[in-house]
């Protein structure tokens, strides 16, 4: 065990698979002789060379574009996106090629790769650095969309993801990368993939969210202890396929339900998991669902960010709301 | 420049060979075949059997004369008009009429044919090629991946990224841009200001060669040039195959908005087909016979095709879901149920 931040136990997973795996290759802008944008890939360039941790040009649709091409041919591709707000120009290969060749070829062919994108917003980055999209791509079919939000959750779903037959997105909360430290295991293990988690226990409230608002729950669900509300802070860590068991035995259990993202709020996950609850746990819920959101609004600049990522102060007005109702 | 010729409009042979007469014979056939195949699709698409098709009558040398210069473990990647270049690399006529008629089995070729299913998106494509060869390559293979597209595909973004990746890390790539005169309805004129096609190779540091497109061997040479320069470690190579289709873009199209007739009956004299059989006469390699023998084979085996892929029953509904994923996920696992409480037939 190596007590590991995020970034530290992602770079320890692709280590990992580098070495166990000949036909893993990574794959991105600036991720080799410079060690990636936000030094995730710090070392492995040295240490596999450049047909293994491979510098590409500034062309997000070719790289991920390539990157099917090469897992169609035997390659376990490893691709970096920089930003989420950089990915855009991959949606059509991701929604028209990638998640569909399994699909188009009744299995013939696959897409065994992982695509790594840094997201989300909070430290006060330029435009384009904090978006938190990813209800786009959970839309997407033929794809599954993880978020890990600890260092150990982070390297082990990392390790399923490569090994996955299936192409998986792997988004990385950039607010957490050296916020949170953890003992990771030195050796190889899988977190399954499609499973949430209870990452505190409760019995009032049920607050779900994944990434870097996991953090914010956290808190949250602290301060209001010392109100006399107990709430249980769940960990969605897949948004495709989202954990509907998971929810719906939490809705279940407490009765109300708080949903935490970053997002957008117009069709983003925290509307679905609402969907989820009132179609097979309505009768269970003692108060109306409460989204807390990212607003349907650009993700504003530095000085006016905090109004749209929650803190604990819009989550904990959710909490109050619902133990009101 | 004059784009690169061996076989006059007349059959007169301008250079060498690249072939032998048996060769020659041999793939005069396939494009036969091939032909019967086009034709046969879009009798079918109006009887109602098929869905809409994009004919590629005319295009059977650029096709046919590329793949013969392949290895039958190279990598084909091209799109809903290359019926002819997937056939001859070993993708069967039965799947390439299931897809057509509405099957994902028509996506499936055997284990042994490495050809992916026809790209209906344009110019997402040719980047996928680039990553085939890529991998091979970082595999320790020599294999070479072709990928087919047409002129229209050139202003698309990922067409730059992927001429633009192969050229950076020398992949070995084949770009085959059948450049056919129209995309849809759009003259070549109005996808780029660059004189030719080929110019845009320069920008790319790969060499860009003009081929006649309805010249066989021309087709032949370029393409064993280009596949060898690849196999080899020497990167990738932009064809430019001047042709034409001398049908619709597809069957729900009317080609006569945008063209007029005489430009396709000068085409049609410059026909693949026929510069081959004058040049078989030249050489005493051809009789009415042999032909007639070559077209009604053909035909049956496209028959048996068309037969194989109607006597496929529908999926049931349940394998909508299972073939989304290896293992289905619990998304899958719930609709699949939803849809057979609420009339699959799962």
């Amino acid at each position: 065990m190596t007590e590991l931040n995020l970034a530290q136990a992602i770079n320890s997973a692709l280590d990992l698979a580098l070495a166990n795996d000949e036909s893993v290759v990574l794959f991105g802008e600036d991720i080799g002789v410079t060690g990636g944008v936000f030094r995730v890939t710090d070392g492995l360039h040295e240490r596999y060379g450049s047909d293994r941790v491979i510098d590409a040009p500034v062309a997000e649709s070719g790289i991920v574009g390539a990157a099917l091409g090469m897992a169609i041919s035997g390659i376990r591709p490893v691709a970096e996106i920089q930003f989420l707000g950089f990915a855009y120009p991959a949606y059509d290969q991701i929604v028209s090629h990638i998640g569909r060749i399994r699909n188009r070829s009744n299995h013939r062919f696959s897409a065994p790769l992982v695509i790594r994108i840094p997201f989300g917003g909070g430290i006060g980055a330029a435009e384009h650095h904090s978006e938190s999209s990813e209800a786009i791509f959970a839309h997407t079919p033929g794809i599954k969309v993880v978020v890990p939000s600890t260092p150990y959750d982070a390297k082990g779903m990392l390790l399923a993801a490569i090994a996955d037959p299936d192409p998986v997105i792997f988004l990385e909360p950039i607010r957490l990368y050296r916020a949170v430290k953890q003992q990771v295991p030195d050796d190889d293990y899988v977190v399954p993939l499609g499973a949430a988690t209870t990452v505190r226990e409760g019995s009032d409230v049920s607050l779900f969210s994944y990434g870097a608002m996991v953090r914010e729950a956290r808190r949250t669900a602290e301060a209001l202890s010392g109100e006399g509300i107990s709430v249980e802070v769940i960990d969605l860590r897949s948004l495709a396929p989202l954990d509907e068991d998971a929810i719906i035995a939490a809705a279940r259990r407490t009765g109300r339900v708080v949903v935490a993202t970053e997002s957008p709020r117009t069709a983003g996950m925290a509307s679905e998991v609402a969907a989820v609850v009132q179609e097979r746990a309505l009768y269970s819920l003692l108060a109306p669902v409460e989204r807390v959101t990212g607003w349907d609004t650009v993700v504003p600049l530095k000085r006016t960010e905090h109004h749209h990522v929650p803190g604990p102060d819009r989550i904990a007005a959710a909490v109050r709301r619902v133990m009101d109702a | 420049m004059e784009p690169i010729r061996l076989l006059d409009v007349d059959g007169t042979l301008l250079g060498d060979a690249p072939v032998d007469l048996d060769e020659t014979r041999r793939l005069f056939g396939a494009m036969v075949a091939a032909r019967a195949y086009d034709t046969k699709c879009t009798a079918m698409q109006v009887q109602g059997r098929l869905a809409t098709y994009a004919p590629f009558e005319g295009q059977e040398a650029a096709q046919i004369g590329s793949i013969a210069a392949l290895r039958a473990d190279d990598w084909v990647v091209a799109t809903y008009r290359d019926a002819a270049a997937m056939w001859f690399q070993g993708y069967p006529w039965m799947n390439l009429f299931l897809g057509r008629m509405g099957d994902e089995r028509g996506g499936a070729p055997p284990q042994d044919v490495n050809v992916l299913p026809p790209s209906i998106t344009v110019g997402a494509h040719m980047i996928h090629a680039v990553g085939i060869g890529w991998g091979e390559s970082l595999q320790g293979s020599d294999r070479v991946a072709m990928t087919f597209f047409g002129d229209g595909a050139t202003s698309e973004g990922d067409f730059h990224e992927a001429m633009n990746f192969a050229g950076v890390f020398a992949t070995p790539t084949v770009f085959l841009c059948q450049n056919n005169g129209f995309a849809i309805s759009m003259p070549r004129r109005r996808q780029t200001a660059a004189e030719l096609l080929t110019d845009k190779a320069i920008g790319y540091g790969m060499p860009g060669v003009l081929v006649d497109g309805n010249d066989l061997f021309a087709m032949i040479g370029a393409a064993r040039e280009a596949v060898a320069r690849a196999r080899a470690g020497g990167g990738p190579t932009f064809i430019e195959a001047l042709t034409f289709r001398v049908g619709p873009h597809t069957t729900t199209d009317d080609a006569a908005r945008y063209r007029s007739d005489d430009v396709v009956e000068e085409w049609r004299r410059r026909d693949p087909i026929d510069r081959v059989r004058l040049y078989l006469q030249r050489c005493d390699g051809w009789d009415e016979a042999w032909e007639t023998e070559v077209s009604e084979s053909a035909r049956d085996v496209i028959e048996e095709a068309v037969a194989a892929a109607e006597s496929v029953e529908p999926f049931e509904s349940g394998a909508i879901f299972d073939r989304m994923y290896l293992t289905p996920t619990s998304a899958m696992v719930r609709q699949r149920a939803a849809l057979r409480r609420d009339g699959g037939n799962d």
